[in-house]
């Protein structure tokens, strides 16, 4: 008789039936700042949890139509360049430092904004609007990613979040 | 866990259950594995894993959901059916690799 033993089978957590929600607030529209929530919430879709991406305030420029795709990275008093402070606010310096950091986003193959959300939203995402910013910036439906659900009030944000693990990004 | 039985062949496997040599994995195997974790084998399904054995000796690891899709050309809605919950490291333990390493 052989001595070997049967071959464990992995847990994928189906047997506990995962009630494991995962609402992501996305308050900032800078290039830097967009990528955390996305990468979270897709990995967390691949993992089977709900997810829901909250996009508010500057975090607007992520699903608004006119800007998804131009996401800017500013150098401006950001200690992580390690690049001398006085030259970033240089002409330019701007474009120049975004236009690196999408080379080195696209060189990991990671993907741009858009279709990250295409992404995530493919995977069983759900993308949510604040009331509060659309109505300050005179944003409707039409100036969002079609795939965004509704812009929502943040009682309603309340509401959908129960139970969900926060990420204020 | 080096050495462990399937269905009475001896396997490479690691603690979890994943296969760990690459040549070990049959057709037949996969269908064992996906009984395992409760996926019933169709040929969409060995679609799939053909593409993710085909892909990890160039690619030299295994392919994230996001390869499965754009260069498999499997749709991520199709990937999420086919191995629910979990795709991407189900895709994997049936196709007798290791677990994506990739974020994203």
């Amino acid at each position: 008789m052989s001595a070997v033993m049967e071959a464990p089978i992995p847990s994928f957590g189906d047997e506990a039936p995962t009630d494991r929600k995962l609402a992501i607030i996305c308050s900032k529209g800078s290039l830097d700042m967009a990528y955390p929530g996305l990468v979270l919430a897709n990995a967390a879709l691949s993992e089977g949890v709900e997810v829901h991406l909250f996009f508010t305030f500057w975090g607007f420029d992520i699903i608004n139509i006119k800007t998804m795709a131009h996401l800017q990275f500013s150098p401006v008093g950001n200690p992580a360049t390690h690049m001398p402070t006085a030259l970033m606010g240089l002409p330019g310096m701007q474009a120049f430092a975004t236009h690196m950091m999408r080379k080195q986003i696209e060189g990991i193959d990671v993907p741009d904004v858009p279709e990250f959300l295409e992404l995530i939203t493919d995977a069983g995402g759900h993308l949510w609007a604040c009331r509060m910013s659309a109505d300050m910036m005179h944003v409707t439906e039409e100036d969002l990613y079609d795939r965004v659900e509704g812009i929502i009030n943040a009682a309603d944000f309340i509401e959908l979040s129960d139970g969900a693990q926060i990420i204020f990004i | 866990m080096p050495l462990a039985t399937i269905d009475s062949r001896e396997i490479h496997v690691d603690d979890e259950g994943f296969l760990t040599v690459y040549e070990e994995w049959t057709p037949g195997l996969a269908k064992i594995l996906a009984a395992n974790i409760g996926i019933e084998l169709t040929d969409e399904h060995l679609a799939v894993i053909t593409f993710l054995r085909d892909d990890y000796p160039e690619q030299g690891q295994t392919a994230t959901l996001r390869r499965v899709t754009n260069a498999g050309g499997f749709p991520t809605k199709q990937l999420f059916q086919l191995f629910p919950k979990k795709p991407a490291k189900k895709m994997a333990y049936v196709a007798g690799l290791p677990k994506p390493v990739g974020c994203v």
